[in-house]
Order: structure tokens, then sequence, then C-alpha cells
């Protein structure tokens, strides 16, 4: 059991093609942690950063006699984590969203930035930047992993400061811009999904990291 | 600008968008019949662009440019099967919500082709 076992149960097809009562039989907490412990880093799909943190939870689960479900769970998430999990399911609508508004506040800065740059020249590179940081977001969530998803948790961060900071900018000094940028009035003119949005996506990034290791 | 397309154009973008925002809330993906939907959607998309280019072919200018009249025209083309590829690669309820935002911004495009065609005054 202990030579076989390992292998199927972290390939997510062998896994679900798995009879139900399997589970069951394998449960024997301590050792079934130890062996886990051993071949986890030889997961033949695994990314790298998932090796490490499969391993401390089967450490922590040998240490603290964690249960059979326990011992099931990380089995679930070793096998199935999709680990570039930040970019699908919810995260699926979150690069949709990021990526319309990396092609709308993109696009906008382009031809503002190209044909009346003198016009509102403040307004139009904070459009620029808000797309440059959009982008990034975007690009982080499709890519997946624990780097990524730290990244874009930080352009999360940028992206909720630079709203609240341009949104009251424009309206304590309306006249420093002469033209609307994506964030102006705190993204009023884009039915404030520019402060929804890195809400939406902090609280969805944050969510991913404590998904993954199993309590 | 041909209005009477315009508004149909926003209204089945809308229609579409409920259609697959009702799939989501049953959690369900996006079916061949959703995708027939965005095709006849993306239809009138492309044949807003040719009565949109056969219009600045007859001289006449929208109000806010030519350029950015097209760009805008070609958002709404290509809006839809873009997410229209989101949604075959998400099977999920969220592939199908990713369609609601589609369409949701294609209504959008529309309300702003008409300001920036005629800037609301004129067709």
């Amino acid at each position: 059991m202990a030579e076989t076992a390992p292998e199927p149960r972290n390939t997510p097809g062998a896994r679900d093609s798995r009879p139900p009562e399997e589970p069951e039989k394998r449960r024997e907490p301590a050792a079934d942690a130890r062996t886990y412990e051993a071949e986890a880093p030889q997961l033949p799909g695994a990314r790298p950063e998932f090796e490490a943190e499969s391993e401390a939870e089967a450490e922590a689960e040998a240490e603290s006699g964690t249960g059979p479900e326990g011992g099931a769970e990380s089995q679930a998430a070793a096998g199935s984590a999709p680990r570039g999990g930040i970019g699908t399911g919810p995260g699926r609508l979150l690069v949709t969203l990021y990526g319309i508004f990396t092609v709308g506040a993109g696009s906008r800065s382009i031809v503002q930035l190209s044909t009346r740059f003198h016009e509102a020249p403040l307004a139009y590179l904070l459009s620029a930047a808000a797309a440059v940081v959009y982008a990034f977001i975007t690009v982080s969530l499709v890519r997946g992993g624990e780097l990524a998803r730290k990244a874009a948790l930080l352009c999360c961060c940028v992206e909720l400061f630079g709203v609240l900071a341009v949104g009251t900018w424009t309206l304590a000094e309306p006249s420093a811009f002469p033209d609307a940028t994506v964030w102006s009035d705190y993204g009023m003119g884009y039915l404030f999904i520019p402060v929804v949005l890195p809400l939406t996506g902090l609280y969805w990034l944050r969510r991913a990291r404590t998904d993954a290791p199993v309590r | 600008m041909l209005t009477p397309l315009t508004v149909a154009l926003a209204v089945a973008a809308l229609a579409l968008a409920a259609w697959c925002g009702w799939a989501a809330w049953r959690d369900q993906p996006t079916k061949d019949w959703h995708f027939a939907g965005m095709a006849v959607v993306t239809l009138l998309g492309l044949a807003q662009l040719v009565v949109g280019v056969v219009e600045l072919a007859r001289g006449r200018q929208p109000a806010d440019g030519a350029v950015i009249f097209v760009a805008y025209l070609l958002g709404v083309l290509v809006c839809l099967p873009v997410v229209g590829l989101i949604s075959l690669s998400e099977r999920t309820r969220w592939g199908s919500l990713s369609v609601v935002a589609g369409a949701l911004v294609l209504a959008v495009l529309q309300v702003r082709l008409y300001d920036i065609w005629g800037g609301g005054t004129g067709g």
C-alpha cells in the first residue's frame, strides 16, 4: 500500500478515478503522514512553491497527530489545488475584469497621451500608471504561483491606494485635472468599479493563501 | 450612425448578460445556446462595424474623431469572442459571470459609441 499509494494520489486524475472507499483504507494517520512527507518533495507535477508547503503541512500533521481528516485534506490540497489557483474559479472573473480595465485604461491613455498630452499631462500619466498596474495584476493572476500572488497582492494595495489618493486629490484640487483620469472621483465614471476591484482582489488573493495550507 | 442598430445591440447585450447571469445564478457553465447568443450579438457588432465604416467612407465625421470611433467599433466586435473563450476555459459559474461582465461592457460601449458619434445631439 505504502509503495503504490503515494504516486497516484498526487495526480488529480488518478485521485478522481479512485473508488470512494479507498481513502478510508489508507487512513493510518501517523504513518501515512510520514510516508507522505518523505514522498512530497518528489511529486511529479508539483510546482516548487507547492512542494515546500505540502512538506510543511505533512510535518505539522505528523507532529500534532492530526486525524484521518487532516490526511485526506492534505491529499486533496496536494492533488487538486491547481496551484495557479489564483487565476481559476472566481479568479477567472477577476482576470476578465482586470483584463477589461487594462484594455480600457491602456487604450484611453495611449490615445490621450499621443493626441493631447499637454492638455492634462498629470491626468493622462495617472491613467497610464493605472493601466500598468492593471496589466501587471492581470498577468500575475494568469501566471499564478506564490510569487505572483504576492506581487499581485502588493499591486492591489498600490491600486487601492492610487484610487483613494487620486480620488481625494481630484475632489480637493479639481484645477489640477482639466480632464478626468480612470481614478477620478474614486472611479465614478467607471461605476466605482476601480474601488471595488482592488478590494475584491485583496480578498481573493488573501483567501487563496489561507486555502492552500490545511489546518 | 444607425441609432436603431445601436439600441438593438445594447438591448441584446443586456439580455445576454441577464441570460448568462441566470446560468451563473444556477451554478452552471455556459452552454451551446449561450454561445449561439454570443454569436448573434457579435454578428450585430459586425454589422455595426460595417455600417460605421460605410458612414465614415461617405464622409460623415463622428464628433470625437474617427480613430476613437473605429477603436470602439472594434472593441464591440472582439468583446464577446474574448469572454466566450474565457468561459470555455473556465467551465464553472465563474465562466458564465465572465460573459456577463463582457456583455455589460458591450452595452456600455454602445452608450459611449452613441456619444462619440453624435455627442447625443445629432445622428
